[in-house]
């Protein structure tokens, strides 16, 4: 932090300043070269936190802004949206809606990050071990997360068509295969999970698998000297050593699933009767179909929210992990 | 696949170093199990393939394999969404560049120089990381119309690049860490510039860093769909993922061709996975963990 420190170990260097840098003082007194040196080297930093501001700090604001202003398809036109108060507040609370939205997402989100979590943690432990190829199957397996998430759900829409799907003429050799997969309320909810899930596995496996790398092998060795089980040896010495990196796995999760958006929409649109909604989708339709900017400032306010606390958790977590 | 062949040495190595710990029969059937596993998971993606090669199914039930390979579907695809695979492309690259020329020198400043100020800088790009995109969009939409870059391809690229900033600050920035202060005292007392140590000295050492950056601010961008979906009123700039989205919306039962569209948009991260998976998993990680 003491930059005093930091400046007496640089060479000084007046000839060149950064051409970025912000225009530095023009007195060539020597107690202007530390204040010199200072600004050339947010000169570097500056453009990205301008960018920052702008793309990230500036949408903070503004949707509470907008959260208690009244707009309409034509403020646009007019550019008048004048303050109304908590009215946009009152209005979204007291639609079923939006607490339909709000109890989806938590199912939504804690159903994928179970199933992400669950089969990611068992192929890390899985390719933890020797064989051939697993380099090669192990880095294959990422292709799904890296697939634009919208052709992931279009495909998936294709698999799990009631009539004419795979997934139902696979299922109807066993005399099962007629699941309205994503046309009845009561299963598309799943099925988006159960696509989510899909997703969100080779993420999950990866950084698992990262951090099961890091455990010492001497304690594995030990543990078997010992007459440990498998089960006892994970349970005791792999879970404990994995629990920093499984933090970080599960918030990183928690905060794609939540404001999760591409899927849903490429899937479901939200439907059947809203069986789909979660409080990203609401958020979008607010704004962007009904044009209410207002009603899906509030439906955003409340997703940033409840990121924000468990932002919390992953810095806690990012704290004692790097640096 | 290609990839196969030119990591299965290495890895064939690896295994054969360490011969006497498991028993061969086990590796191999660890290596089928592994197999398995890669085909269940990699199924929705042969289904797609193989979908777009039937595109006469349209709404029946589409064959386990093709019988003949009828690339009519691809025809199409290319004729309708061609361009949009263009856009995509020009408005990816587009957005690397902005996100490396922001984000490179800014990891640099934020690895090396010991400002006051700097802490919080990093604190924030982590924070910004957690900000849902759909509540940028809609705060972004009304600003954008103010300045008339909604339905511009600036204004995407912008927006885009906000997907890859803050990863590869912290992803570059944990790697500009670990170059020793000596070799950039050395530099800057040759008589080197600040900007010119950086240019000339920090980023070739940061090579690598610098393609992870670059290769997930480009996946990022080529994948995005709600900024495409929301800072766009017209057709003037549409990406493939919006254009594949509003295909299905419109051709419920031209699937052949949705399909065909929906292969070529996943060619680049197929392409990338093989040519460069040691820097995807290094980006997964180190983007994440560090």
């Amino acid at each position: 932090m003491s930059s005093t420190a930091a400046s007496a170990s640089t060479a000084p260097t007046p000839a060149a300043p950064a051409p970025e840098a912000v225009p530095a003082a023009k007195s060539p007194k020597p107690g202007s070269l530390k204040r010199r040196r200072t600004l050339a080297q947010w000169g570097f930093i500056a453009p990205a936190v301008v960018f920052m501001l702008l793309f990230f700090g500036y949408p903070l604001v503004r949707n509470i802004v907008m959260s208690f202003q009244h707009y309409t398809p034509s403020t646009f036109f007019t550019g008048e949206a004048p303050f109304n108060g908590l009215d946009n507040w009152k209005n979204v609370f007291q639609d079923d809606l939006f607490g339909k939205a709000l109890w989806q997402t938590i199912l939504f989100t804690i159903g994928s990050l179970i199933g992400q979590f669950g089969i990611g943690l068992a192929l890390a432990v899985f390719f933890n071990r020797r064989f051939p190829l697993n380099g090669v199957l192990r880095s294959l397996i990422l292709l799904p997360w890296l697939v634009p998430m919208v052709v992931s759900g279009v495909v998936w829409r294709r698999i799990l068509d009631q009539d004419t799907g795979v997934l139902n003429s696979f299922l109807g050799l066993f005399g099962a295969g007629d699941t309205p997969w994503l046309s009845s309320t009561g299963m598309a909810l799943i099925s988006v999970i159960m696509v989510n899930i899909w997703i969100g596995i080779p993420f999950n496996m990866v950084i698992l698998y990262g951090g099961l790398q890091e455990v010492p092998k001497e304690m594995y060795e030990a543990a078997s000297l010992d007459g440990a089980s498998g089960w006892r040896t994970f349970r005791s010495i792999t879970l404990p050593l994995l629990k920093p990196v499984i933090t970080v796995v599960l918030v990183l999760g928690f905060m794609s699933t939540v404001k999760i958006l591409d899927l849903v929409l490429a899937l479901t649109d939200g439907g059947p009767a809203d069986s789909t909604q979660t409080l990203g989708t609401l958020t979008y339709q607010n704004s962007f179909a009904q044009l209410d900017f207002g009603a899906g400032a509030v439906v955003g306010n409340i997703l940033i929210l409840i990121s924000a606390v468990f932002a919390v958790f992953y810095l806690r977590a990012n704290r004692n992990e790097g640096k | 696949m290609n990839g196969m062949a030119t990591t299965t040495p290495a890895v064939s190595a690896h295994a054969a170093g360490r011969p006497a710990e498991n028993k061969p029969k086990r590796r191999w059937g660890a290596m089928i199990a592994g197999i398995v596993i890669l085909c269940v998971m990699l199924f929705p993606l042969y289904w797609m393939v193989n979908t777009a090669l039937q595109p006469e199914s349209g709404l029946l039930e589409v064959d386990p394999v093709p019988h003949s390979l009828d690339f009519s579907g691809f025809g199409d695809a290319f004729r309708e969404q061609g361009g949009h695979l263009l856009t995509s492309l020009g408005v990816a690259l587009g957005a690397v560049v902005i996100c490396l020329l922001f984000s490179a020198p800014a990891a640099y400043g934020l690895a090396q120089f010991k400002l006051r100020g700097t802490k919080t800088v990093v604190f924030g790009t982590l924070i910004t990381q957690m900000v849902p995109g759909i509540v940028i969009a809609n705060a972004l939409y009304s600003a954008y119309v103010d300045l008339g870059l909604v339905n511009s391809y600036a204004g995407l690229m912008l927006a885009d690049a906000s997907l890859g900033i803050p990863f590869a600050i912290v992803l570059m920035r944990s790697f500009m860490v670990a170059i020793p202060r000596e070799v950039i005292e050395a530099a800057e007392v040759d008589g080197a510039g600040r900007f010119r140590t950086f240019v000339q000295v920090v980023l070739p050492m940061s090579r690598n860093s610098l393609i992870t950056a670059g290769l997930f601010s480009f996946l990022y961008a080529w994948s995005d769909f709600m900024f495409a979906l929301t800072l766009n009123t017209t057709d003037d700039v549409k990406p493939i993922t919006l254009g594949i989205y509003q295909y299905i919306g419109a051709h419920v039962g031209d699937w052949g061709s949705v399909m065909s569209a929906a292969v070529l948009s996943a060619i680049p991260a197929a392409v990338l996975l093989v040519l460069s998976q040691k820097y995807i998993a290094a980006g997964i990680t180190g983007g994440s963990v560090k």
